[in-house]
Parts: C-alpha cells; structure tokens; sequence
C-alpha cells in the first residue's frame, strides 16, 4: 500500500533521513519507533511534501506521490494525525470535525460524522465547544476523528500519546486496534512509547539517525534485547495496557 | 447640539467606509500575517472604475440612478477581484515562504506601481462626477444649524451592514469560511487537510478587494471627486482603523474604521480640519505603543 525507497531529507545542511526503505501492507498497523530527533516525524511529514524528498520515491497505491502537491497527497486515502495535534484551537470541534472532510460531499459528511460520535461520544458532548479548550486527551481523539473524517485507507499518527495521562493512552490504544481490526483501516503509527507501539502492532521499524536499523515484528522487536534497552528500560516505562 | 449631531451622522458615514476598506487588511494579515500595502490603491482603481462606468452610462442615456449604481457596483466589485487577485499572484505568491519584510517591501512597489498605473493612464487631474443623490431629510435645527442626514449617507450605511451581515455569515457559516479560519490558524495543517491553501489566500484577496470596490463606488457618489492619490490616505486610515480595532479580527476592523470616522469629522469641526490627519495618525502611534494587539484582537503570542 505504500512503499519508500531510499528516501533521503535534507534540512538545509542537515541530512534528515539518509536512505529510508519502509513498507506497510493493506491491513497491517506498523509502528516506527526511536529517539527524539531520530527523524520520525521528518518522515511522515516528507510523505506529505513537507519537506520535499531530496530523492527516493515514496509510492502510494501504485502512484508516485513524492511530487504531489500537500493538499494532492492529502486527497488520496491517505490522513495524517500530527504531533501535537494541530487541532484548530479557535473552531468548535465540529468545525474541526468538518475540516476533516472539507474536500467530500454531505453524505459523506453525515455518515463520518455519525462513525466519530459511534467511536468517541465525548465529542459528542463538546461538539460547540472551542477545540482548544479541550484537554489534551480529547484534543488528540479530536485529532484522530478529524484525520478519520475523511475515509482514509492509511492513517499515519505521529505520537498521539504523547504527553497524556495513562487512562488516555490506554484509550487511545484501544481505538487504534479497534480502528484497525473492526474498520480496515491500515496504521503507520510513529511512537516514543515503545511498548504500547510494539504490542498493537503487526510489525516494526527502529529508526536511528535517519537510518534504519532493525526491523521486525512487534513481537520480536518487544523481545530484543537492543530495543529493550534502548527503548524500554532505559526509556519511558508505562504501565501494560 | 445640531452640529454635534450633524459630525455624529458625518463620522459614522466615513467610518462605514474606513471599516469596509480595513476588512480586506484585516482579512490579509489573518491569513499570511501580512500588511497588504496595496489594498488602499486598489480601492482608488476602484473610484476610477466608478467613475468611468457613471460616465459612460450617462452618456448612453441610463437616468436611473438604482440602475447605474447596481451596474457599476457589479462592474467594480468584478474588475478589483481580479486586481486583487492579479496582485496576490504577481507580487506576493512568489515571495512566500521568504522573510516577513520581502512582501511588505513588494507591497510598498504594487502600491506606487497602481497608482502611477493610474496617474498614467487616466491623468493626474481631479475627476469629478455631478453629484448623483441629492435630498436628505433634516433631523433638527438649532440657531440656525440644521442637522441633514443625506439619502447617500443613508445608503453607505446600508449597504455597510448588509455587506457586513453576508460577510460574517460567510466567514462564521459556510464551508469557505471555515477553510479561511483554518488557514489563518494553522496553514500546514490545512494543507494536510487536503485544502488548496494558495487558493483559499487568491480568495481571500479578491473578497478584500470586492469590499474595497464597494467603498470606492460609494466614496466616489458621495464626495463626487477623486485622483490617483487617494488611495493612499484612504488606505493608511483603514490600516489604521484595521489596527485600532486589532488586526485580524473582523468586528475590529469596522468598530475601529467607526472610531476613526467619528473622530475625524468631530476633530474638523472642532479644532482644525487641517489637521485631522494628525488625529488619525496620532491614534496609529498611541495603539501600537500602548495596546498593539488592538481593542478587539487577541495578543500576538498564544498558549495553544
């Protein structure tokens, strides 16, 4: 479904990614984990054209989509959730909700809509509410209903639980799995959290300065011994889901 | 108390314009944080328009005064998008992304191109116009002084809040507006979001200009005179108004384009005429000392 081959970013003198080669197939939640500044969100950014690949190709259901145009990219079946969130602060979270399927028609619209409220009823209950007087929890799930809106069959997250208390996380987890095993929908799941990320996903990649350097599935990659210390022990320890 | 009355009805009619005219900089700076130096020019194409088209259409016999206002209102609001479109695409498009100066500098180049534009093509001379609406109806008269409140400021405050209601309704209620909200909050995101973010900018800048044309249309029927300048000083006190009332908020903009009417027309009548500019100005200086953010803007650093 979709498919990097030797991608490289350069941030100005900065070497970002140095020669990517990653896949996710129909079906699969594949996670990608690795320290802060190991270029995670580089590259789930650069699939969108921002910034640009200075060479590889990324392709997405058979097309080459490094060239697009962002907003191009972004109407294939393909959403990202940021880090962050990036939800708009100053619109009511069924404006943001709306954002998600700006491009789509009201039917669509109106069936998304209903899916959201199905996945998350605090939503439902702030839908005029100001998105940025949320707490970070529903501000994230925001960010997920608000990627969901549009139908997409990929859905790439960039730490989406990242600085949340654990009943969130736990949340989030849950819904992703769900997402994933009731709705079809494939995952590109970008985490800290190594643990969790490795649990609910079918397969692995340990990203380290702009390279690749191990790979596997979740399992595996939960049992050896390099990721556990790098990532597990030494790392943030939360509680098993 | 008549004449005080008459400033009231004189200020609230100038700031009508002021405020229409501070939306388009407003609306800009919202969404690329950028001074649009050329919008006051494009409200003087605009008067040129106008009277061009009034001309014209007395020439060829159009008596009607609804009529010849409804078709060179059409006709300016269709012209200055283009501008205002032409404008974006040609001066500041290409500089996006550079450093917060370059398209301010550009601006600066757009405006004294328009209006050299102007001056070239139409002449530096002052064009008048016969007056169109005559009539009024007087409110009060006290020793002597009547206080008039003319049909033509009748319709420019009219036609304000009419196009002010349709404006909010677009920004607060439909699909556009909500695309021009995430824009201005977050343009990445939106990008991401599988909106066209050059083009929702190519819009906003030819919704700016159109109310521009509005307010050049009718400046031009109510003073009857214009010249490649005024563009300049209209302009400078709609940014003033649109900074007043803190850039980037819409309600700010026409309360602050009021503010700026009112004060205007009580300082001609009380102290100097000549030196109502002064006035203005000394406002623009105060706000940005004291209050940069504006009566009704939020400050420019924000928790989100």
């Amino acid at each position: 479904m979709l498919r990097l081959a030797g991608v490289h970013v350069h941030y100005g003198p900065i070497h970002a990614l140095r020669g990517i080669d990653l896949s996710v197939r129909v079906g699969e939640v594949v996670t990608l984990i690795g320290a802060n500044g190991a270029g995670k969100s580089t590259l789930l950014m650069s699939l969108f054209g921002q910034p640009r690949i200075s060479s590889g190709s990324i392709v997405f259901d058979g097309e080459d989509i490094s060239r697009l145009p962002t907003h191009l990219i972004a109407r294939r079946d393909i959403s990202l959730v940021p880090e962050g969130r990036r939800v708009f602060p100053r619109m009511t979270v069924l404006e943001n909700l709306l954002m998600g399927a700006a491009t789509a028609d009201a039917d669509h619209r109106e069936t998304e809509l209903a899916r959201m409220y199905a996945l998350f009823p605090v939503l439902r209950e702030r839908l005029q509410q100001r998105a940025g007087t949320l707490s970070g929890g529903e501000q994230q799930m925001l960010a997920i209903a608000r990627g969901l809106m549009a139908r997409p069959k990929l859905l790439l997250l960039d730490e989406p639980s990242l600085g949340l208390a654990p009943l969130y996380i736990k949340k989030i987890f849950h819904t992703l799995r769900e997402l994933n095993e009731e709705h079809g929908v494939t995952i590109l799941l970008v985490e800290q959290n190594a643990h969790h990320a490795l649990r609910v996903a079918h397969r692995g990649y340990v990203l380290q300065h702009g390279r690749i350097v191990m790979s596997g599935s979740g399992r595996d990659l939960l049992a050896s011994a390099e990721v556990r210390a790098a990532y597990l022990e030494g790392g943030q320890r939360s509680a098993p889901c | 108390m008549a004449l005080a009355l008459q400033q009231l009805i004189n200020g609230l009619t100038l700031g009508a314009v002021y405020g229409l005219i501070a939306i388009g900089y407003t609306m800009v700076y919202g969404i690329i944080g950028m001074i649009n130096f050329a919008h006051g020019d494009i409200y003087m194409v605009s008067a040129f328009i106008a009277v061009t088209g009034f001309t014209l259409l007395a020439a060829f016999g159009v008596h009607s005064v609804a009529l010849a206002l409804f078709v060179v209102l059409a006709l300016a609001v269709l012209f200055t998008s283009v501008y205002g479109w032409a404008v974006e695409r040609v001066a500041y498009r290409p500089l996006r992304g550079s450093a917060r100066l370059v398209p301010l500098i550009s601006s600066i180049g757009m405006s004294i191109f328009l209006q050299n534009l102007v001056q070239l093509t139409q002449g530096a001379r002052v064009k008048p116009i016969p007056p169109m609406i005559t009539g009024g109806v007087d409110l009060l008269t006290v020793d002597g002084f009547t206080a008039r409140l003319s049909y033509s400021q009748i319709l420019i405050v009219l036609v304000t809040v009419a196009l002010l209601a349709a404006f909010t309704w677009l920004i607060q209620r439909t699909s556009f507006g909500r695309r021009q909200r995430a824009c201005e909050q977050d343009r990445t995101m939106t990008a991401l979001l599988g909106i066209d973010v050059d083009r929702t900018i190519s819009l906003t800048f030819m919704l700016g200009a159109a109310l521009a044309a509005v307010a050049g249309v009718l400046v031009t029927m109510y003073y009857g005179v214009i010249d490649f300048y005024i563009g300049f000083v209209a302009g400078i006190k709609a940014f003033t108004a649109a900074v007043l009332g803190g850039i980037g908020s819409l309600p700010g903009a026409m309360l602050g384009g009021l503010i700026i009417g009112l004060i205007e027309a009580f300082w001609s009548n009380y102290l100097s005429a000549e030196y109502k500019d002064v006035a203005t100005f000394s406002i623009l200086i105060l706000v940005l000392l004291f209050r940069p953010s504006g009566l009704l803007g939020r400050p420019e650093v924000e928790k989100v």
